[in-house]
């Protein structure tokens, strides 16, 4: 089905289309679009029982394709020789407890054919990341959860792979494992890597991610840029001082503003407005020192496409 | 494959399979010697003749050999049930088989560590037992390497079954399968002899069948015959040849060449009818 689809570079990292996924009666995915470029940092949305797993599962060859087709690095879902250049962290991370870290490490070295020359380096690379470089001799047996999820984001990024599909990467770690999480995620894209990053927790995406997909049902409600997902409707001003001239300058384009520490907010505004915004404050004689486009949170906009769709589906299957 | 092999091997070394396996081999010989000893000193106390004392020790031998198969069947169902499920029910699995390798390399590289183990534990234990029996009697069977070697046959074939039916049911009813497998074949065997003695032909047919449904029996006379002294073949050929068929613990040929064929196609259809099925299981 999917054999058409040749390895070739220039391609997007991930193109699905129309896939659809059924575990006997149960449909995982429905139909499902989509696309992702290389080098992108996409997080991937949606509540429990969205797809989410099934479509990393999937980019692996781990399930198979009901219907649809897809391609994964230019290369037909599930190819062999493109996992070369896949990292993956599963959602049930769990390593052979009686190899130490650095022995699981070098399992997967072998296995994801890490040239002989650079797998010491790559390895000790791969701890030195995630900050287990100490414990490296220890066996996976003793390890919290945690660090067991660090050393699963080690295997995933072993290598330098150029794709890195990351399930819920940091469902066991603490503050401060996420930090480290989000900064390593970024040093991945940074060096050229596409990222997938599969999670329910919303401010982690928000605060990492070039584009969101949201799924749901097994289909993509909603994809773009935050800026696209979550639409600009406000912007923060700051002024070396405020006038009662300024501010009615400003509320005369826009919504009810509101001041605070020289920050003047107005809201409700179009993106679109916010340059006129700015040029009427400074012909009213105001200094602007910053502008910031404000949004309202990814997450009260994840609730609303999620309502919005079981209402569709409601009335569809009325 | 061969890193699947290595790392299984390796595990059964780490979690201290290997370790467990000769510390009761170790005091199961020393135990087989000191009986042996006693049985051999009582009988020669008593005047037996040299020859009865022979072959009551290589009866005993048998004897032992047969519950050293049922101790070896165990140890393939333990160490063949996980392999494969084990890592699936776990979760160990995923970040593998997301690797750049075939399912398949993954069954049959988890086949080859475990087999490469429990033949090596076979062959060290089996010819550890018989040695001593030797030095303590001073009866030696007839073809000890024989026994082992379908001992050793008897052993992977029942491996395979449960590593086979563990990479498609969870681990804890592969093992049970094929150890109910195992005691139904030996007593399908059983029946199979009583049924030859009595002229019972449409039970001996049934009976017969099993033998080749799975093959752990019909290796298992081969044991016997690797063990028995000729004498009491000869004795037990010339009398009733099909009553003494009957007997579970003897053996007047050892099986068919066509037969110990067939145990090695048998146990390449098991493992490739679970590697296909494998290959395209979602997991």
């Amino acid at each position: 089905m999917t054999a058409s689809v040749s390895t070739r570079p220039g391609t997007p990292a991930i193109e699905l289309v129309g896939v659809v996924k059924r575990f006997g009666k149960a449909t995982a995915l429905d139909g499902l679009d989509l696309r992702v470029g290389r080098g992108e940092l996409v997080g991937l949305l949606g509540p429990n029982g969205a797809g989410k797993t099934t479509t990393v599962k999937l980019l692996l060859g781990l399930v198979r394709p009901t219907a649809g087709t897809g391609s994964v690095l230019g290369a037909p879902l599930g190819d062999r020789a493109a996992r070369t250049r896949i990292g993956y962290l599963p959602e049930l991370f769990r390593y052979q407890p009686w190899l130490s870290a650095r022995e699981v490490l070098g399992l997967h070295a072998d296995l994801a054919r890490v040239p002989k020359p650079t797998r010491h380096a790559a390895i000790e690379q791969a701890l030195r990341r995630v900050g287990l470089h100490e414990r490296a001799g220890d066996r996976v047996g003793g390890f919290s959860k945690g660090m067991q999820q660090r050393l699963g984001l080690a295997v995933a990024l072993l290598g330098e792979p150029e794709l890195i599909l990351l399930d819920e990467p940091t469902s066991a770690l603490d503050p401060v494992g996420r930090t480290d999480v989000r900064a390593i995620v970024r040093d991945a894209r940074y060096r050229g890597a596409t990222v997938i990053l599969n999670s329910h927790l919303l401010s982690e995406v928000e605060q990492v991610c070039d584009r969101v997909v949201i799924l749901h049902r097994g289909r993509t409600i909603a994809a773009g840029s935050l800026d696209e997902v979550v639409a600009v409707d406000g912007v923060r001003i700051r002024l070396s001082a405020l006038t009662p001239a300024i501010e009615a300058a400003a509320r005369s384009l826009g919504g009810a503003t509101t001041s605070t520490d020289g920050w003047l907010t107005i809201r409700p505004l179009p993106a679109d407005r916010i340059p006129d915004v700015v040029a009427s404050i400074v012909a009213a004689g105001g200094r602007v020192e910053a502008v910031e486009p404000g949004r309202g949170s990814l997450e009260s906009r994840f609730l609303e496409l999620l309502s919005d769709d079981s209402t569709d589906g409601e009335v569809k299957a009325s | 494959m061969i890193t699947i092999a290595t790392l299984t091997v390796r595990e059964l070394f780490r979690r201290r399979v290997i370790y467990v396996l000769a510390a009761l081999t170790i005091l199961s010989v020393v135990l087989v010697g000191w009986g042996l000893d006693r049985l051999v000193d009582l009988a020669r106390q008593n005047q037996q003749p040299e020859l009865n004392v022979q072959i009551g020790v290589s009866q005993v031998l048998i004897l032992i050999a047969f519950m050293f198969s049922f101790v070896l069947a165990m140890t393939a169902a333990f160490v063949g049930a996980p392999a494969v499920g084990g890592d699936l029910e776990s979760g160990v699995a995923y970040a593998i088989l997301a690797r750049p390798l075939r399912r398949a390399e993954v069954v049959v590289g988890r086949w080859l560590g475990s087999a490469v183990v429990v033949v090596a534990y076979t062959i060290a234990s089996g010819l550890l037992a018989i040695g001593v029996a030797v030095l303590v009697s001073g009866y030696g069977p007839p073809d000890p390497l024989l026994a082992v070697a379908f001992l050793s046959g008897e052993v992977l074939v029942l491996l395979t079954l449960t590593l086979a039916l563990g990479s498609v049911l969870p681990g804890i009813a592969a093992g049970a399968i094929a150890v109910v497998g195992f005691g139904l074949a030996w007593m399908a065997g059983v029946m199979a002899g009583v049924a030859e003695a009595l002229g019972v032909e449409g039970l001996r047919q049934v009976a017969d069948a099993s033998r080749w449904i799975l093959p752990t029996d019909g290796l298992w006379r081969g044991v016997i015959y690797g063990l028995e002294p000729p004498l009491v073949v000869l004795i037990a050929a010339g009398r009733e040849p099909a009553l003494a068929n009957a007997n579970p613990f003897y053996a007047t040929e050892p099986p068919a060449l066509i037969f110990v064929i067939w145990s090695i196609v048998w146990m390449a259809l098991v493992l490739g009818a679970a590697t296909w099925w494998f290959e395209r299981r979602d997991l």
